[in-house]
């Protein structure tokens, strides 16, 4: 049997808008891939804790809200405590373009904005897997 | 392969979640194998539950009220929640952990979605290796969380020593549960959503359904519990049910003779896969298919006669009486 991509979908973060994370999920599941969708308002430490539980090859976090620059780095800093910075991050939402530099920097690997089609996020995973 | 077996003893998490994908993916057959034999002096300490029912009676809910009363103990959970993979795309959404997300920050609990991956029944076809790893590395409870089932899928029944059959009112008539199935494999019944209409009426049913059964039967009656799960209604009630069934299958010898069974299973699982395995390296079974599909078209042979005769000879071969 060939090994499975496992992609943790998570939204950190106050806002309820799950409708991009819902859909991306679902993309994703259509392509083939084993998704795990744990809904809203999930902090970075439960975000870690299952990505390392169901041993997940990608993260993908949404959020909507503006907290991008806090809680998107801050997931990744608590994968390298755990020594699981082998999980690779990106991220999706309403992310101005002027943040983007700075979330790489942090080591969110890609950020899909809005209107992004979906092939581009899964030629994205098959290009990092 | 002894090392991770080594973490998973001391109870590494990430040596577990690696295990598991280890059985699931099965790139490595004999790491497997050395993983589960190694393991295997250490299991048979966790309680196993399984929990089944049709989709959306509120298994996950109920199970995410099961852990909260579990923790207040201080028993450790582990969980593997099976969800089916698209029989198109090969993918999978594994959402029952959203119901259980806010164990996600506790340590004592671990919980795995597992795509079923084909397999039929209910469960993966790895569940039964991910129990073992969970029950070496020490959790007191190991529960299984099925798809959501129709009438047939019972291989829970066969993993688990308690099985909790979830129902909820309004899918049909006593009829529907006095058919052969699912309704077989329960050993307690718990109604959830026991606010809606028609909710004592099922209650009814069941028990005149096990009344039919249990007459007939000589060991101990079959609990019914009834439960709302998102208003924490009847949980402790359906917990001290379960824990005095399950003190009776240990007392009286059952719980032994269960786990038995599953052994039994097992092996016998186990000499099938690998005596297929060998025999179609013999035969080239996946080779020569396509000739034989051919000859069995035209009519030229029949299956049987065509399949015994290779057989046969396959046996003469390798000289097996």
């Amino acid at each position: 049997m060939m090994k499975k991509i496992r992609i943790l979908i998570a939204k950190p973060g106050l806002d309820g808008h799950d409708r991009g994370a819902k859909y991306v999920a679902r993309a994703l599941k259509d392509a083939g891939y084993e998704v795990i969708y744990t809904g809203i308002r999930q902090t970075p430490d439960a975000i870690v804790k299952t990505a390392i539980q169901e041993d997940v090859d990608f993260i993908g976090l949404s959020l909507l809200s503006g907290a991008h620059n806090e809680l998107f780095p801050k997931v990744v800093e608590l994968l390298k405590s755990k020594n699981a910075d082998d999980i690779i991050v990106f991220g999706g939402g309403v992310i101005p373009e002027s943040d983007i530099p700075g979330l790489k920097e942090n080591g969110i690997r890609a950020v899909f904005t809005p209107g992004t089609p979906i092939k581009d996020i899964i030629a994205y995973i098959e290009s990092a897997k | 392969m002894q090392n991770l077996a080594r973490q998973v003893l001391k109870q590494d998490i990430r040596a577990i979640a690696r295990s598991i994908s280890l059985i699931e993916n099965e790139t490595d057959i004999t790491q497997k194998e050395v993983l589960i034999d190694t393991l295997h002096p250490h299991c048979g300490n966790a309680i196993v539950w399984g929990i089944t029912g049709p989709p959306g009676a509120g298994k996950s809910c109920l199970l995410d009220r099961f852990i909260e009363h579990l923790r207040q103990d201080n028993k450790t959970v582990a969980v593997i929640a099976v969800d089916p993979s698209s029989p198109f795309s090969g993918g999978a959404l594994l959402g029952d952990r959203l119901r259980m997300q806010k164990h996600a920050t506790d340590d004592s609990v671990f919980i795995r979605s597992m795509a079923s991956r084909g397999h039929l029944g209910g469960v993966a076809g790895a569940t039964a290796d991910a129990i073992k790893i969970f029950d070496a590395a020490g959790f007191n409870y190991v529960i299984i969380e099925t798809i959501g089932v129709g009438q047939t899928e019972i291989e829970v029944m066969e993993l688990s020593d308690i099985v909790l059959l979830v129902l909820v009112p309004g899918l049909g008539d006593e009829i529907q549960a006095l058919k052969a199935g699912v309704m077989e494999i329960g050993d307690i019944f718990i109604i959830n959503k026991k606010d809606l209409d028609g909710a004592d009426r099922l209650k009814s049913e069941v028990e005149y359904v096990l009344s039919l059964k249990d007459s007939t039967e000589s060991d101990s009656k079959h609990p019914i519990c009834m439960t709302s799960a998102t208003q924490n209604d009847g949980i402790g009630n359906a917990l001290s049910q379960i824990n005095s069934y399950f003190a009776g299958l240990r007392d009286d010898g059952r719980l032994a003779q269960k786990r038995k069974e599953r052994i039994e299973k097992e092996l016998k699982h186990i000499a099938t896969t690998k005596i297929m395995a060998s025999a179609n390296r013999f035969l080239n079974i996946d080779q020569r298919l396509n000739g034989w599909v051919e000859e069995v078209f035209q009519k030229k042979v029949s299956p049987y006669k065509l399949l015994n005769k290779k057989i046969g000879d396959f046996l003469q071969e390798i000289n097996w009486q």
